[in-house]
């Protein structure tokens, strides 16, 4: 599993320091994701699912309380990296990040042009032309028209900077982007203008994309591999076809079932109740307090356990069966 | 709001800064309860012979904690308790008195000063005394004869005659020199003074006092008038942190409300704000308070009402006028429109309130600024004129040369509070700028 | 249906006009750009529209914190602007008001039961008792119970469906008829949209209330609205029933939406999305003609660049706003 995987992830956890106590906000997380695939994150606000993008570019607040687990990108032990070899090996060439309304914190006195040049000819050491000519490539491909880049990011609408803030991810031709709720705060048009521009780019380029999003509809138009996060931990990691079909673990079908379908389906349901605190959260399952199908060896934890083909779950309805 | 304050348990500057100003405070509440206003007022006027027993220019009693420093304490003695008082009647109507009043000293240095006071009692021929000094190494020494008249007072320190016969050393240093040792140093021993009077009538009494002046008194001294600065120093503390606390209560608020008001209205009524406040911002403060002071009136309050106006119109009008054009835009304040919440109501109930937070931090910190000006104003001779202030003492020292002449403990005193209220207060402000802009904790 | 009309708002303008130092203005933003339709008591409406689209404008002017350069909002017949004072407060009584974000939309420094006292207070509605017990029964209507636990807290110690929960208790106590929810549940997360909404639905239920729900989410609203309006660059481009817009779409900028919005569906990562070209217009110099001619797959030039189309009625109670229809035809 661990060989020719792209990105390796075992036991990751990050915690933050608080006045009231230790937030667990990635608690032994693992994963596998596999060359030119996007998985995508899922969860609620809270669930830890940025915190699991800083986790593995190692943007690390001051107040990390705990920082372990196994992390490799195609077979190199990233954990064990110091901090400067990292920062020039892996982020931006190696695993680049949208960070999370980034088209907000473009640098407004830079034009566009420049603003995506700028790692080009710092890092990869390319003259004025030539980065002329990358950017130009790039910002084409993310549907950024030729003469927007000698403008300014407030004469950009809302899509175009965010087209602008993927071409700068892509700029040094990472084998990992890591989108942070790229389209949360566009319009449905400019949104789904996006979800195409990164289908071309994950056909075109074959760049892995880890999508983190709240939102599970916009993320099945990207992601081949499904992760489910709840209360800091994956509760359900599946091949995407299968889990949009059929989600398994209580969680997940309880979410899927909260999303409003605009053709057929029922009336959405919500999940009563809220999840757990993260500092200090429950023994067992994080989920049990708000399951329909809590039984008393909820009150152990579970451990993630293949129950199909790519499929991952972390619920005693599906390990049960398996030891008896 | 309360759990903000109760944040600042973490930070041991704030605790640090916390017990400073209950100190502080603890002193201003025993000051005004130990000395009511109108004593204090009277006690700094000083005026007849309130402080007529307390050395001039005196050190603080606590110099003597300091190694090799021993000097005198005021002696008082009287021969109504400690003294002796013999009357013997001797023929008739006269009657002899034999006081004498003995006492130890044991100090390294002289007195500062010599002083007898006669309470005779008497219709129309006063009594009459000889005045003996009595050394430990058994000299008895003439003072000289003199008729007693109402609340006579004999200067002995001023007595040119008898400096004369102490080898022209003053008479409180001759009275104590050690005639044995080859330069001016006090004997140590019991000293008597005698004084043998004649009573011409019936009914007539004679009772003396004598003043051994020290060169310390008190905590903190006493200046040029012979009037303990302990008076002033915590009296001063109080008016300090009142005067600190009404002007930045005073022009916090109104600043608060005014910015409130020009945002809530905009239009002229912002723009004329913003102009006053410019004009202000250039006109400097100190002159326009001495003009006052000068001019109209230099009491406290007539100064302190000065100082809040000018503070209103101040440099915080704009930044909170800047977080008000934020809170102006809050979907709550929308929200309260929606419901039919007046004008008033939103600047007093919805947006002031919000501010205040942000306000705390700066208000603490703007406390000891007032009453650095305070103080600055009294420096300047525009103190308050019948107050006991920081302030005032700091004048007087100035006034009298204390520096020049060595007598640091006249402006140490006042000093040493100003830095701990600037201290104590920067103290607290700057932790609850970490507690209420949570961006600075990390940092 | 056959109450008279609770809000009618007629060819409504609102517009902003742009401020620059030293140079006069700059422009007018028109937000709102001829706007006209009418609703029910107890009817339950969505606008839906894009950010920018002028929704949240509307809303506004409906609640008569905007001032509209023309047009009328008519309320019980009464045109908001010729009420006087003491009208105006009654006309805020009727109304209640639900914001995007609950957080900013309560005031940090009030606890839960000084927030709900405060529209009670202001419009002196009875003693001070009696106000608390309308406070009790308006949490409980929003399920926060035990009332208890809730009445002393502050907004900070509320999840974000809490704090909408309080926010809607709030702009129900007044027992108003006309319930305005700007974009009520983006803010919150997918698992408490739903209880937020099904609660609006429910008071709407209960109190007759006409709800107008403010929202760029077509699937939400679809599922707790009978009507939509569907807006586009400050103008209404199409209104019916949800069914007739959802099965017939008439309006290419309706079926562009549509066809856009996803559903968690494994197909979708092998297929692109036919989506319109461009981005909605400025409001400052929108396109003369139509307004979404430039992006509109159906454009006919000479006449969607020429004239505004007014609104046609291809079927009865769906109105759209296309020269397509102008002979009434009804393509499916």
């Amino acid at each position: 599993m661990k060989e020719n995987s792209l990105l390796y992830a075992q036991d990751l956890r990050l915690y933050f320091r608080t006045t009231r106590g230790a937030v667990q906000a990635v608690d032994r997380v693992s994963f596998t994701m596999d060359r030119r695939q996007a998985l995508a994150v899922l969860g609620e606000s809270g669930c830890g699912k940025s915190s699991l993008a800083r986790a593995i570019l190692r943007l690390l607040p001051r107040n990390v309380h705990t920082y372990s687990g196994e992390l490799f990108l195609n077979n190199q032990d990233l954990m064990s990296m110091g901090e400067e070899s990292f920062r020039q090996e892996v982020r931006w060439s190696g695993i680049s990040l949208v960070a999370q309304a980034a088209m907000n914190s473009l640098n407004p006195v830079v034009r566009v042009g420049e603003q995506v040049a700028e790692p080009l000819e710092i890092n990869q050491h390319l003259n004025r032309r030539e980065a002329r000519d990358r950017v130009r490539e790039l910002l084409q491909m993310v549907g950024v028209p030729e003469d927007f880049l000698n403008r300014y990011p407030f004469e950009l609408s809302g899509g175009m900077r965010q087209r602008v803030v993927i071409a700068m991810a892509l700029v040094a031709d990472p084998y990992l982007v890591i989108l942070d709720e790229p389209t949360s705060a566009l319009d449905v048009l400019t949104q789904a203008n996006i979800m195409n521009v990164l289908k071309r780019i994950k056909e075109e380029k074959s760049t892995s994309f880890l999508l983190i999003t709240h939102d599970i509809a916009t993320s099945s138009e990207l992601a081949d591999q499904v992760a489910v996060m709840y209360a800091g931990q994956l509760v359900e990691v599946s091949d995407a076809a299968s889990f949009f079909y059929q989600p398994l673990h209580p969680y997940s079908r309880k979410l899927m079932a909260s999303v409003p379908r605009l053709r057929g389906g029922e009336k959405p349901e919500f999940i009563p109740g809220q999840p757990p605190s993260l500092i200090n959260p429950p023994g067992g399952c994080r989920f049990a307090n708000r399951c329909p199908f809590r039984f008393d060896r909820c009150q152990e934890d579970p451990p993630l356990v293949k129950v199909e083909q790519e499929r991952w779950v972390k619920c005693w309805l599906y390990s049960a069966d398996e030891e008896s | 709001m309360m759990t903000a304050l109760w944040e600042l348990r973490r930070y041991p500057s704030a605790l640090v800064g916390l017990a400073l100003i209950l100190t502080l405070t603890g002193v201003a509440i025993y000051g005004v309860i130990a000395i009511p206003y109108n004593e204090a007022l009277r006690l700094w006027r000083g005026g007849g012979d309130i402080w007529i027993e307390h050395p001039r220019n005196a050190q603080p009693e606590w110099v003597n904690l300091f190694p090799g420093n021993n000097l005198p304490k005021t002696i008082i003695l009287s021969s109504r308790e400690g003294g002796t008082k013999r009357v013997q009647v001797e023929s008739g109507e006269l009657k002899s008195v034999q006081i004498s009043l003995g006492f130890d000293y044991r100090y390294d240095d002289f007195p500062s000063e010599l002083n007898l006071f006669f309470d005779p009692k008497f219709k129309e021929r006063p009594p009459h005394v000889s005045l003996f000094w009595l050394t430990p190494d058994g000299r008895r020494l003439t003072l000289g004869d003199r008729s007693v008249g109402p609340s006579e007072r004999y200067a002995v320190s001023l007595d040119q005659r008898l400096a004369r016969r102490l080898d022209g050393n003053p008479p409180e240093v001759g009275l104590f020199a050690d005639p044995a040792a080859p330069t001016l140093q006090p004997l140590k021993g019991e000293y008597t003074l005698l004084a043998e009077g004649l009573l011409f009538e019936k009914g007539a009494d004679l009772d003396v006092r004598l003043v051994v002046y020290g060169q310390v008194h008190g905590l903190a001294g006493t200046d040029h008038l012979r009037r303990d600065i302990t008076v002033a120093l915590l009296w001063g503390t109080a008016v300090a942190l009142a005067f600190g606390l009404l002007a930045a209560v005073g022009s916090s608020i109104c600043t608060l409300i005014i910015a409130a008001i020009g945002v809530w209205y905009g239009g002229w009524a912002d723009a004329s704000i913003q102009r006053v406040t410019e004009l202000n911002m250039i006109l400097p403060a100190l002159p326009i308070l001495i003009l006052v002071g000068t001019l109209y009136s230099r009491s406290i309050w007539v100064i302190l009402g000065i100082v809040i106006l000018l503070g209103i119109f101040s440099a915080s009008i704009k930044v909170y006028r800047a977080i008000f054009l934020q809170v102006r835009e809050s979907p709550y304040i929308e929200a309260s429109r929606a419901y039919g919440a007046g004008n008033l109501r939103i600047i007093l109930l919805y947006m002031v309130p919000r501010v205040i937070p942000v306000l705390v931090p700066g208000f603490v910190t703007l406390i000891p600024a007032f009453v650095f000006l305070e103080a600055s104003l009294a420096i300047l001779g525009l103190g308050d004129p019948v107050l006991p202030t920081w302030g005032k003492v700091l004048n007087d020292a100035q006034q009298n040369g204390a520096l020049y002449k060595g007598y640091y403990y006249w402006v140490l005193g006042p000093a040493v509070l100003l830095m701990i209220t600037g201290l104590g207060f920067a103290m607290i402000g700057l932790s609850m700028d970490r507690i209420f802009n949570p961006r600075l904790r990390e940092l | 249906m056959q109450d008279e009309p609770l809000l009618e708002v007629r060819d409504l303008h609102v517009w902003f006009g742009l401020r620059r130092w030293g140079f006069g203005h700059a422009g007018v933003v028109r937000a709102v750009d001829g706007v006209s339709f009418t609703l029910r008591p107890g009817e339950a409406a969505a606008v839906v529209g894009e950010s920018g689209s002028g929704k949240s404008t509307l809303a506004k002017a409906i609640l008569g914190l905007n001032r509209p350069a023309k047009g009328q909002v008519i309320f019980e017949g009464k045109p908001l602007d010729s009420l006087k004072p003491r009208e105006m407060r009654w006309y805020r009584s009727q109304l209640g008001y639900v914001q995007q974000d609950p957080y900013g939309a309560l005031p940090p420094f009030m606890s839960v039961r000084r927030i709900l006292g405060e529209p009670l207070v202001i419009n002196k509605v009875g003693s001070k008792p009696e106000r608390e017990q309308r406070i009790r029964e308006a949490l409980e209507e929003v399920k926060l119970t035990p009332v208890e636990d809730f009445l002393p807290k502050f907004p900070h110690m509320l999840s974000g469906g809490q704090q909408q929960r309080v926010v809607i208790a709030r702009s129900t106590i007044m027992q108003p008829r006309l319930l305005v929810a700007d974009e009520p549940v983006s803010m919150l997360d997918a698992s408490v949209r739903v209880e937020i909404l099904e609660l609006l639905q429910k008071q709407q239920e209960a109190h007759n209330l006409l709800l107008i729900y403010i929202t760029h989410d077509l699937s939400t609203a679809r599922h707790f609205v009978q009507r939509i309006l569907v807006m586009y660059a400050a103008k209404i481009v199409e209104q019916a029933s949800v069914e007739q817009l959802l099965d017939n779409p008439l309006h290419p900028y309706t079926r562009a939406l549509i066809a856009a919005i996803p559903e968690p569906d494994p197909e979708n990562a092998a297929t692109f999305k036919d989506v319109p070209p461009g981005e909605p217009p400025s409001l400052l110099h929108p396109p003369t003609g139509c307004r979404f001619h430039p992006r509109c797959p159906a454009f006919m030039k000479g006449i969607c660049d020429v004239k505004e189309p007014p609104d046609f009625e291809p079927q009865v109670g769906h109105l759209v706003a296309c020269w397509l229809y102008e002979r009434g035809q009804v393509e499916s």
